[in-house]
């Protein structure tokens, strides 16, 4: 990636958040993600109506709305659950097509269910490298792996874990939320859409992930956060997307926004703050 | 133990090393080993420590129990449960079981008692395989129901037990021998009636407290030149010093005269197959990319599926892994009764086999077990059997008994787990 959070956040004003879903405008390639057009039936129910969202790497784009307005189908989408009934994912500028997970993964697309995934009775390390241990003459090479999950645990600078040797089932939701995210990140993932990651959480703990969302956007990764937590999405996030009953109703940086639009796009899908505070903030 | 898990071991390194090895060390152990117990990571230790009280009260009522005769016998006896017990673990790590291991063993063992005797005298070796073969195939067929059609194991394998066991009589009984026929051959006889020479007895002992202490000091030198967390020296010494002190009285027992009229000494080779299941087997759940997915589908299967593991292939491959384990229980079985009769209760034997391994620790839920388990929960078993029956007990006492000590095993386990930190 060539961009800089810098440009980025250029390009994104110039999407501007009143711009009206599914344009239809070419994908840049400057994007690190661009859905165009994207549609979702299960039978007769439009979960997805051509949506448009683009997400520029090293940032924290944050995905709200109402229960059931699309947002997990949208992520699932990106992540390989289900192919998109209509309409394309352009991954760098390029047209892509993700039926499984082992595609989005392939891409470097990572994704944090909100009920996280591990299991419980393995330890960190053995959770890091589920489904690629490394090993050497086919044993498992524990020791190599524990050195990269210490460091990629420092790098993070996730330090409330005693011991990576600890079972999952032992550690808080915070730390079981941090694990969940550095076996993202020690995939090399370019892209960690992130589920929910405060849920469940205590202040502290929440406070721990969202430095853990910053430090992840500092080295350059692209995140989505679905959130139903506005201060949670105006303390981390550096592009807002509202969701509407499977439209994407606005999307653009946060500055566009504020807590009364965002909660007004949420509860009606559209705002007439949305102009002035652009005023204002422009 | 080479086969414990680092997992374990660390936590006690986390009291451990907070305090610098010296004079206060042994106390730090004693310390830490209670710190465990109460967290329910206590391991075998509790119940290696009942078999031992076991033994004493035995010994005590009849001084017949330690003599070096009965405890090859009871090694034998053990050796079944054992071996069975293993069969179970591959599908009790999953969260299945399978209730026709009994009759698996059974039939694989009838098999094989038939190819090598009476019209066909096939070689032993191809009577063997073909026994195991079959096994095998009775395995996957089990896996296919429960994966391809998602049936619950419990009732597949329970529709397996009446199955097989009408299989075992048809084929026992189609020999025209009036329903048990019996071991000619020498390979299959001598598989428990057989023993090692006594110095390839003390080579094959010797050989395996050398192997598992190198790989346990070799681990430990390697982790710490890492500066990763490593065992204490003090507990590493007496891990060491255990296997050892175990490994000299096994010797002396198997290799002294336990014959009445002529000598007879030597490590059975049962006792051997015993060991090379326990080595192999835990060395793929311990050390290979199938047996860390097996713990991780017996954990968390959708967290399993999501990580890209193919579920299935693996849940197939613990079936056919426990449908082949028991068709060597079989011929250590057929060994044993020297022949198969179509009245064996492999109902009973898989139900010992079951709670060999929860006796042992191995949870029924999934997720948490390991091969060793099976081996201290048959010991315990064959000592309850054994105990008993020199003390005249008849079957009523021995099942009396074996169900108290399968539920204290289950009590201490569930009290010692609520209150540990483990959340599981």
């Amino acid at each position: 990636m060539d961009d800089t959070p810098e440009n980025n956040g250029h390009t994104g004003s110039e999407v501007g958040p009143t711009e009206p879903a599914g344009s239809g405008v070419a994908p840049s390639a400057s994007m690190l993600l661009s859905l165009r057009g994207i549609t979702k039936s299960f039978g007769a129910v439009q979960a997805l109506q051509h949506v448009d969202l683009d997400v520029p790497a090293g940032q924290v784009t944050a995905l709200i709305g109402d229960n059931g307005a699309g947002k997990s189908t949208l992520i699932k989408t990106v992540a390989g659950i289900w192919a998109p009934t209509s309409g394309s994912v352009y991954w760098k500028g390029k047209e892509v097509h993700i039926h499984t997970p082992r595609d989005a993964a392939h891409l470097g697309i990572a994704t944090v269910y909100q009920d996280l995934a591990l299991c419980d009775n393995l330890d960190i390390v053995e959770n890091m490298y589920l489904g690629r241990e490394e090993t050497k003459v086919g044993v498992l090479d524990e020791i190599t792996m524990e050195l990269a999950t210490k460091k990629t645990l420092k790098d993070l600078s996730v330090s409330t874990v005693k011991s990576v040797r600890q079972v999952v089932g032992s550690l808080s939701g915070g730390q079981r939320q941090a694990v969940a995210v550095a076996r993202a990140v020690m995939r090399e993932s370019e892209l960690v859409i992130l589920d929910e990651p405060t849920a469940a959480l205590g202040v502290s703990q929440t406070a721990q992930v969202l430095d853990l969302i910053r430090t992840l956007s500092g080295r350059g990764i692209a995140v989505i956060v679905i959130s139903h937590n506005l201060n949670d999405v105006f303390a981390v996030a550096d592009r807002i997307a509202v969701m509407y009953l499977g439209n994407l109703v606005s999307h653009g940086p946060i500055a566009n926004y504020d807590r009364n639009s965002a909660v007004e796009m949420i509860t009606t899908g559209r705002s007439d703050r949305v102009p002035s505070s652009l005023a204002s903030s422009n | 133990m080479t086969t414990e898990k680092v997992s374990e071991t660390q936590s006690s390194v986390d009291e451990g090393a907070s305090h610098p090895a010296g004079k206060s060390a042994s106390n730090n152990v004693i310390a830490l080993m209670m710190t465990r117990f109460r967290r329910g990571d206590s391991g075998m230790i509790p119940i290696v420590i009942g078999l031992f009280v076991m033994g004493i009260y035995f010994e005590t009522r009849s001084s017949a129990f330690l003599s070096v005769g009965n405890l090859t016998n009871l090694a034998i006896q053990a050796s079944i449960f054992v071996i069975l017990g293993m069969a179970e673990v591959w599908l009790l790590l999953l969260g299945e079981i399978d209730l026709s291991a009994g009759f698996t063993a059974g039939l694989g063992g009838a098999v094989a008692v038939i190819l090598v005797d009476l019209q066909f005298h096939w070689p032993w070796y191809a009577a063997l395989s073909t026994a195991l073969l079959v096994s095998v195939a009775v395995g996957a067929l089990w896996g296919l129901l429960v994966i391809g059609l998602r049936l619950p194991s419990f009732i597949v394998t329970l529709a397996g037990q009446f199955g097989l066991q009408g299989a075992l009589i048809w084929v026992v009984d189609s020999q025209g021998t009036g329903g048990t026929i019996s071991v000619h051959e020498t390979v299959l006889y001598n598989i428990v009636y057989g023993n090692l020479t006594p110095l390839f007895t003390w080579i094959f002992i010797v050989g395996t407290v050398a192997i598992m202490s190198f790989n346990m000091i070799r681990k430990n030198a390697r982790r710490s030149a890492q500066n990763l967390e490593s065992q204490p020296t003090l507990i590493l010494g007496m891990k060491v010093g255990g296997m050892l002190v175990a490994g000299v009285l096994a010797g002396w027992v198997f290799n002294s005269n336990r014959g009445t009229f002529t000598k007879l000494n030597g490590m059975p080779y049962a006792i051997v197959v015993v060991g090379v299941i326990l080595a192999a087997s835990t060395f793929i759940l311990n050390k290979t990319k199938p047996g860390r997915y097996l713990y991780a589908i017996g954990g968390n299967a959708e967290a399993a599926r999501r990580a890209g593991i193919a579920v299935d292939r693996y849940r197939m491959l613990a079936f056919v892994l426990t449908g082949l384990t028991s068709g060597i229980a079989g011929l250590v079985y057929v060994s044993q009764l020297n022949g198969i009769s179509d009245g064996i209760q492999g109902g009973t034997l898989v139900l010992y086999a079951v709670a060999s391994a929860v006796i042992g620790g191995t949870s029924l839920f999934g997720g948490r077990g390991k091969m060793m388990h099976a081996l201290i929960g048959g010991f315990v078993i064959a000592t309850i059997y054994n105990g008993l029956a020199l003390l005249q007990f008849g079957s009523a006492q021995q099942y009396i008994a074996t169900a108290l000590v399968l539920l204290a095993a289950v009590t201490i386990d569930s009290l010692a787990r609520r209150g540990s930190t483990i959340v599981k």
